[in-house]
């Protein structure tokens, strides 16, 4: 039983388990933190972007500065954004078997896997998953191939010249594996070659070993793996959620007497919580918008939003923003919304007792019924037409690198009377506002993450029992921010074991018994 | 040996398209498939007689699971009656859809039957609702431990929204119950599936057991040609449904019809029900069909221009309409009262989509009755014309073989059909799967005989050690292994013999065979040896063979001496002994010597 792990992120993972005799990789999580180093791909000409000085070594030399510009002190990639693969080079990746994708975001790096590596395999996956996973690839690659831009800048990458560059480029790991973003073909390539598959059920490979998937709790159809022969049972958790959100509940009973749990996708803000952070967020925004100003909450199509709209359905009325309009642009927005309400069996019982009425599950129908939530492909067309301000625009990319977003730091920047508020907590909010510095509009750091947290991991550690726990390196030690803080790390006995980007683990497990049939003749 | 047996309960599923309700045993564990009410009776005889189940003892303790396939009232509408008024506690297993549609249905007939009919001894409107709140909702394929050793599973069905078919497994065994199901994706739903799952058993509807229907097109074609004409010469189309699942089918039929022919004439939906039925379609449209889950989110299929709602006084107003309503075998309601007043006009036509059960007026006017006596005595004269099309969404002849060859069951057993149809059909299986095929009638028990295989653990070091002797494995050869079963605390283990002493505290004894072979060779015993020796070297090349520093030969771990003969010194006696376990091996061997030596060896 060997353990591949393919990345180092916690909450983007990708790992491959050797279980007897079949190759099955773990999620395939695409880090995007890597777009941070870039310039932001503006929807219209930004006369500020394009004016930017190059940047010049401390030498003076300046062969560097069509490649690399500088903003307020830091250093960006001029050039279309590139993203951080899984190591591709630990294993034979063609010789993967099957590829088990926990919930959607961790599926972004599909298409580099499916289509490069000369996978051959079965991906599974809900369709709750796929779907939506389709719709955040769709929308990646709309937002980075409506803008194309000839540069495409590669000198920088060389190692002896990017020793010589300021953090944080000149730490950035791999970068002569970062690639450009797919194409709709090769995401539609591989979309075709996920299996659909429903909540517990087990699916038999090669005869050998039984993969199932159970709810997870974070996000619609998102899931945990028990992977398991007879004797053996390895879980897998990634991106877990025991808050009562939209999503069906955790299934937490089945992942008891496992040998060996996986755990990943925790919570990348243990501190903060996510009940407190929601109300933040609606009182910062109805704030701004008394105040006159616009309301920016850069966000990913699904997941989060269909929350915070839920949110902001009861509180709007009691807080006299009945007339605000609640603008949602992304190319995917309508059917993010449609979607939405079509996966009765994979949400809450709440939502799912209003299905049986039939009423739509999420309040976001009467929001778009009644007009106060109105949703785009883009900013361009009808949208330039109907826009009155003061508003508030849900939008992508939340890295502030592209979509259109990057089109409203650009337009409410300037004001302080506008307010972007970060909900997701994938990137950091100030590094992704740095390409736009100085900055005179408010800036609230609100990151909702839902996944467990340290308190609750224990608390589920103590009730399912692994003999085993197995977990990325970052969780066994306290953040290096708050290196007081051990309460933020794991404690379970015997201490988990940790892993980091490249390492081969060989996970500890005894088995003394296989089952076999007799025929009822020879007994 | 063990066995499942399979009960039809009263004059239910087995050979009657009436109801459906079966209680299936299988190692143990009791299950009740559907729950279905007899539509055409309105007495006792509606419900299946429970008491077949269980004369003394509650239901509950008896069963240990209720599986529902959908929602059509002759597959749940006795649920109620079941669970609240005979009284059953335990879990009943259906698909979301379903758990959502049927208390709708259910509660729809019960006002027909209590409210307009005035009957009472019928459940209420609690009943249904508490009824409800047992029921567990499942996921396609999803594996539902009901307890530690039953467990089922859902399949797509395709006839109606969140139709399925169930898989019920114990251990090695299994049955699976096909409910209703339809094997040609049509407008609205697709095909049934299931994989080869290799059950026991296949319990099978055979509504169309001898059908072959022609292509789905030509009856479309068909359908819309007769109320074109009707509505051409301006008469009025009645077509009864029920207001989930054809009814959506042929709406959708219709609405493109009418916009591409540009047609004016009114086209209504009967019933409150309406709207709400399509709401639930657009809500679950995951379990519709490929093309209109793929196009939902720019058109959605079930949001119809053309059709509006239907209101009693519309019935009067001249000229041509269509209109659909409730319900479909024109035994009460909407459809009943439309029907008496369009019946006696010759421009009129009434179409029936689907199948009638005996008794209602559907099935009377299907069988060519054309003076229907009403309640009250009253005569009623059918000169409107009267159309049959077959839009129900059975699977036909084809169909059901289909299903077969998909699922390779080692049993088949019809249910819901009629008994002349299914004999054919019967014969048909046999003689292409040549698997056994039951039908039984009503009330009639089936048993059958099944073979499961035995589940044992292997200890590995045993496994990994016998795999690894002699040859490398070979897929296409057998292989021998040697090992003790082990039957301990209700479990079996196969492990190696020496760990089984061990346990049990045994002392091990020997079992060896000896056999004298004998062999003329004038030569001295070493050099007879050694041609011995030679020999088995070159015939078996694959093993260990070995020459001992005393004079023995070794083949793996059988042991050859050659000794003079004490009389005749031209004869050498090869002695060779091996162990029980070496059987093979030694066997061969000696067989092998009898032979005698090639001659050209030195």
């Amino acid at each position: 039983l060997f353990q591949y792990c393919l990345s180092g992120h916690p909450t983007l993972p990708c790992n491959v388990l050797k279980f007897k005799s079949t190759t099955i990789m773990l999620d395939c999580g695409l880090d995007m933190t890597s777009t941070l180093n870039f310039l932001p791909l503006p929807l219209v000409q930004s006369p500020r972007l394009s004016r930017l000085p190059g940047w010049v070594l401390k030498d003076g030399s300046t062969f560097l500065d069509k490649e690399l510009k500088e903003c307020s002190g830091h250093v960006f990639v001029d050039s279309v954004p590139e993203f951080c693969l899984p190591e591709t080079e630990l294993l034979d990746l063609s010789t993967v078997d099957v590829i088990l994708i926990s919930n959607y975001h961790c599926m972004m790096a599909l298409p580099y896997i499916t289509e490069y590596t000369g996978f051959t395999g079965t991906v599974y996956a809900t369709e709750p998953t796929v779907q939506i996973g389709r719709l955040l690839m769709e929308e990646l690659v709309n937002s980075i191939e409506r803008v194309p831009k000839a540069q495409s800048a590669s000198m920088w990458k060389n190692k002896e010249v990017q020793r010589l560059l300021p953090a944080p480029l000149k730490d950035a790991v791999e970068v002569s594996m970062w690639r450009k973003c797919y194409t709709m073909p090769e995401v539609n390539a591989a979309l075709s070659k996920i299996q659909l598959v429903g909540y517990s059920q087990k699916i038999e490979l090669f005869g050998a070993v039984q993969v199932t998937p159970l709810s997870s709790g974070y996000a619609l159809g998102s899931s945990n793996w028990i992977i398991q022969s007879h004797y053996e049972k390895v879980s897998y958790v990634s991106g877990s959620s025991l808050l009562t959100t939209h999503p069906q509940p955790m299934d937490q009973a089945s992942l008891k007497n496992s040998d060996v749990l996986i755990l990943t996708g925790l919570t990348q803000i243990p501190t903060a919580n996510p009940d407190g952070m929601v109300g933040e967020f609606c009182s910062n925004l109805a704030m701004t918008v008394r105040n006159g100003g616009n309301v920016l909450v850069p966000c990913y199509p699904s997941g989060v939003i269909y929350d915070l709209l839920e949110c902001l359905y009861q509180y709007i009325d009691s807080a006299g923003l009945s007339n605000v309009p609640f603008y949602f642009i992304s190319p995917v927005a309508n059917s993010s919304l449609e979607f939405s309400q079509i996966f009765a069996e994979w949400l809450c019982h709440n939502k799912q007792t209003k299905v049986y009425l039939p009423e739509p599950p999420f309040p976001h129908a009467e929001l778009i019924q009644t007009n106060k939530l109105k949703h785009y492909p883009s900013i361009h067309g009808d949208f330039s037409n109907d826009f009155k301000q003061p508003c508030v625009v849900f939008t992508g990319h939340p890295s502030l690198r592209f979509g259109d977003v990057v089109h409203f730091m650009e337009l409410w920047g300037k004001s302080s009377l506008n307010t972007v508020i970060f909900t997701e907590p994938d990137f950091s909010y100030l590094d992704a506002l740095a390409p736009y510095q100085p900055l005179a509009m408010k800036c609230v750091y609100c990151p909702i993450d839902t996944r467990l947290n340290f308190i609750q991991v224990s608390k589920l550690l103590k009730e399912v029992q692994p003999l085993h726990v197995v977990c990325p390196e970052q969780y066994t030690q306290p953040p290096p921010t708050q290196s007081h803080r051990t309460d933020l790390m794991i404690d379970c006995q015997p201490p988990p074991m940790s892993y980091r980007r490249a390492e081969v683990l060989t996970l500890p497990y005894k088995r003394r018994y296989e089952k076999i049939e007799i025929m009822p003749d020879v007994s | 040996m063990s066995y499942l047996s399979v009960l039809g309960l009263g004059a239910g599923a087995g050979q009657d398209v009436g109801r459906s309700c079966i209680l299936v045993s299988i190692a143990g564990k009791n299950v009740m498939l559907d729950c279905g009410m007899h539509m055409g009776y309105n007495d006792d005889r509606r419900f299946p007689d429970f008491s077949y189940i269980t004369q003394n003892g509650r239901l509950t303790d008896f069963l240990d699971c209720v599986i529902i396939s959908h929602f059509h009232l002759d597959h749940c509408g006795a649920l109620p009656y079941f669970s609240e008024m005979v009284g059953y506690d335990g879990p009943i297993y259906m698909t979301h859809p379903t758990k959502a549609i049927c208390p709708i249905l259910l509660e729809d007939y019960r006002k027909i039957t209590v409210d307009k009919k005035g009957e009472t001894n019928f459940f209420t409107s609690q009943m249904i609702k508490d009824c409800m709140k047992k029921v567990v909702a499942v996921h396609l394929h999803q594996t539902v431990q009901v307890d530690e050793e039953l467990e089922i599973k859902a399949y797509y069905a395709g006839h109606v929204l969140g139709a399925a078919m169930f898989q019920i497994k114990v251990g090695c065994e299994s049955v699976v119950y096909t409910g209703d199901y339809n094997m040609t994706p049509d407008r609205h739903l697709g095909a049934a599936w299931v994989d080869k799952c290799r059950p026991d058993l296949l319990i099978t509807e055979s509504t169309y057991a001898t059908t072959i229907r022609d292509s789905k097109r030509c009856r479309e074609r068909d359908f819309l040609k007769k109320v074109h004409e009707t509505v051409e010469r301006g008469g009025k189309v009645l077509i009864p449904v029920f207001a989930l699942g054809r009814a959506q089918e042929l709406c959708i039929l219709l609405e493109t019809f009418w916009e591409r022919m540009n047609l004016k004439a009114p086209i209504y939906f009967s019933t409150g029900l309406t709207e709400k039925a399509n709401h639930y379609y657009k809500l679950f449209i995951t379990w519709t069909n490929q093309k209109i889950r793929k196009t939902f989110v720019q058109r959605n299929m079930f949001e119809f221009k053309h059709i509006k709602a239907f209101d009693r006084a519309f019935a009067d107003n001249p000229g041509p309409m269509v209109v659909f309503a409730t319900p479909g075998m024109l035994h009460a309601g909407q459809s009943l009262q439309i029907f008496r007043k369009w019946a006696g006009n010759e421009k009129n036509m009434v179409i029936m989509p689907g199948y009638c059960v005996q008794g209602t007026v559907g099935h009377k006017i299907l069988s060519g009755q054309r003076k229907l006596e009403m309640e009250g005595r009253q005569i009623l004269e059918v000169k409107m014309q009267v159309e049959y099309m077959s839009f129900s969404a059975h699977a036909d002849a084809k169909g059901i073989m289909q299903l077969i060859r998909q699922a390779e069951p080692r049993n088949v057993l019809l249910v819901h059909g009629e008994a002349k149809k299914m004999e054919f059909l019967k014969q048909k299986i046999e003689q292409e799967f040549h698997v056994n095929c039951y039908m039984p009638a009503n009330g009639e028990t089936t048993t059958i005989f099944t073979n499961p295989s035995i589940p044992v653990d292997i200890s590995l070091g045993l496994l990994k050690r016998e795999t690894a002797i002699g040859l490398v494995p070979d897929v296409k050869k057998p292989k021998l292994m040697h090992g003790t079963l082990l039957m301990k605390d209700n479990s079996f283990r196969l492990v190696s013999p020496e760990q089984a002493l061990k346990e049990l505290g045994l002392t091990e004894h020997q079992l060896r065979f000896t056999c004298r072979v004998h062999i003329q060779d004038p030569r001295k015993e070493h050099e007879t040896v050694l041609r011995v020796y030679n020999h088995l070297k070159g015939v078996l090349k694959d093993y260990s063979v070995q020459h001992l520093p005393d004079g023995s030969i070794t083949v793996e771990s059988i042991l050859i001496q050659a000794t003079a003969h004490s009389e005749d010194q031209g004869t050498k006696v090869l002695l060779v002994s091996w162990t029980y376990q070496d059987e093979e091996l030694g066997s061969y061997l000696t067989a092998l010597l009898k032979k005698g030596l090639p001659q050209s060896s030195t």
